[in-house]
């Protein structure tokens, strides 16, 4: 009897091995959005400072990670550094970095866009009641900004998930991973598997992804609905 | 002799090559209501943003409460606590309601209790009639509530000085009143030492104890607040007042 390739999913612990890998993704990205979300406020906060010097380097910073490709960067932190500076770490670890600082240079630039269209009027009010620089920005401007910038930050954060699909190639066991080994091992016995397979991990970012984009798009039309009085 | 509360002098204010305001010198006393007048780009805006640091000024001096400004960021920062200010435009922070805009002068930068400063800001929001907005946000209010509570806003800091950069002139025409009393009530009922900018004749007249008349950034007359109306002490101050229908 021909085997039915969605068994394949049921074969052994195979699907638990696909969990176990979405997990590692999760948790890498996870971990990586927390650390990436939280620098990127405070460097796109520092970019709104009068000092030149800084939002120079800060722009530097954020076009690196925004013109050389996530491949290339995970290589590069994975194969390269580690070579040239002596550091060893584990490739998940590796995989955290890179994307928490890939976020928190997007991130810069969202928050950045926010807090610069806050109108200047709200500055001057604030400055006029005595407030300084930390607590306009902690009672003001961040506050107004974040309202601002939410929809860019969660089509940020369905980005960075999507993308941790690359971190196969560094040889995290991740869930694209598992799902090749998985693919492999059973290509005798279910030739059709690996439609199955990569079926599910399609549902499984599908599940992750498409509420964030959906809020993320209500968010925006609720705004300018409100915007148009 | 009463007290003097602001002095200016030789003040000089320049954007880039634009030389804004010429030798500026004047002193007021406490208590004592200036309404500064002038054509629109005479530079009125500009002068009373030099005198709380919000715009910085390239010669000259200020003089607070007989101490002359060291004008450092910080310096000007504490010292606003004591020289308030109001807009045109009423920029409440629409992320806080009415009570919180109104608390947080006291309350983050003067550290008084909460308590405290709520009782205070509630006895001022009596005041303007706006008591039952308190836990309302700035959108839920009209322009002339707005603007209101923004003078509330400044008050609770308890300054010294109080500067009125134009606050009625982005309102509808039955919300001035409204917003004029207030001011009207705070210079006779609590002595208040402020300077009024403003295109509304009649009310500069009933309130002005003496009137500054700025035209290109020179102060042309100080006059008299009854006197100034009745008699301008220069042609082009009648010619102003003419211009104003008045
Ligand atoms: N930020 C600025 N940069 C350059 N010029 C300015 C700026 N703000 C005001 N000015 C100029 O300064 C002059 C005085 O303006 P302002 O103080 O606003 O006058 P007023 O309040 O009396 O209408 C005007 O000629 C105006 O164009
Ligand atoms: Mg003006």
């Amino acid at each position: 009897m021909a085997h039915s390739g969605i068994n394949v999913l049921f074969e052994g612990r195979n699907l638990i091995r696909l969990f176990g890998g979405l997990w590692t993704t999760v948790e890498i990205a996870a971990v990586a959005l927390v650390l990436g979300l939280i620098l990127g406020v405070i460097l796109g906060v520092l970019r709104t400072f009068p000092n030149r010097l800084l939002r120079l380097v800060l722009r530097l910073y954020l076009e690196f990670f925004r013109i050389v490709p996530t491949v290339v960067l995970l290589f590069l932190f994975y194969y390269i550094l580690p070579k040239q500076l002596g550091v060893n770490m584990p490739a998940n670890q590796v995989a955290t970095l890179v994307f928490a600082l890939w976020t928190a240079a997007e991130m810069s630039d969202i928050v950045r866009g926010a807090l610069i269209s806050v109108p200047k009027h709200q500055r001057e009010s604030g400055m006029a009641i005595g407030l300084n620089r930390l607590q306009l920005y902690r009672y003001v401007l961040i506050p107004q900004a974040v309202s601002l910038e939410l929809p860019a930050t969660i089509n940020l954060v369905t980005r960075v998930i999507k993308t941790t699909s690359l971190l196969m190639l560094i040889s995290v066991m991740d869930v694209i991973n598992v799902g090749q080994q998985v693919v492999e091992a059973n290509n005798q016995k279910y030739p059709t598997g690996v439609f199955w397979v990569y079926g599910i991990i399609f549902v499984m970012y599908f599940a992750i992804d498409y509420p964030l984009s959906w809020w993320a798009k209500r968010m925006d039309k609720k705004r300018l609905e409100r915007a148009n009085g | 002799m009463a007290k003097q509360v602001i002095k200016v002098e030789h003040l000089e204010k320049y954007y880039q090559k634009d030389h804004i305001l010429h030798d500026i010198n004047f002193s007021i006393d406490q208590g004592e209501v200036v309404a500064l007048l002038g054509p629109s780009g005479s530079g009125k805006s500009t002068l009373i943003r030099c005198l709380n640091g919000l715009e910085p000024y390239q010669n000259g001096t200020v003089t607070f409460n007989g101490d002359q400004v060291v004008p450092t960021e910080k310096n000007w920062q504490k010292l606003r606590q004591k020289i308030g200010m109001v807009f045109q435009s009423y920029d409440l922070f629409p992320n806080l309601t009415v009570l919180d805009n109104i608390l947080l002068g006291p309350v983050k930068v003067q550290k008084q209790s909460r308590e405290t400063a709520k009782a205070a800001a509630e006895k001022l929001l009596d005041q303007v009639g706006l008591r039952e907005y308190e836990n309302v946000y700035p959108r839920q209010l009209s322009g002339g509530q707005k603007q209101r509570i923004a003078i509330v806003r400044a008050l609770a800091l308890n300054p010294e000085l109080m500067l009125f950069d134009e606050v009625t002139a982005s309102l509808d025409p039955e919300m001035v009143r409204g917003v004029l009393n207030i001011i009207s009530k705070l210079a006779q009922d609590s002595d208040m030492t402020m300077i009024v900018v403003t295109h509304e004749m009649n009310f500069a007249q009933q309130i002005a104890d003496r009137v500054l008349f700025l035209e290109d950034g020179k102060i042309l007359e100080q006059t008299k607040g009854d006197q100034f109306f009745k008699q301008p002490q220069t042609d082009r101050a009648k010619e102003f007042l003419e211009s104003m229908d008045f």
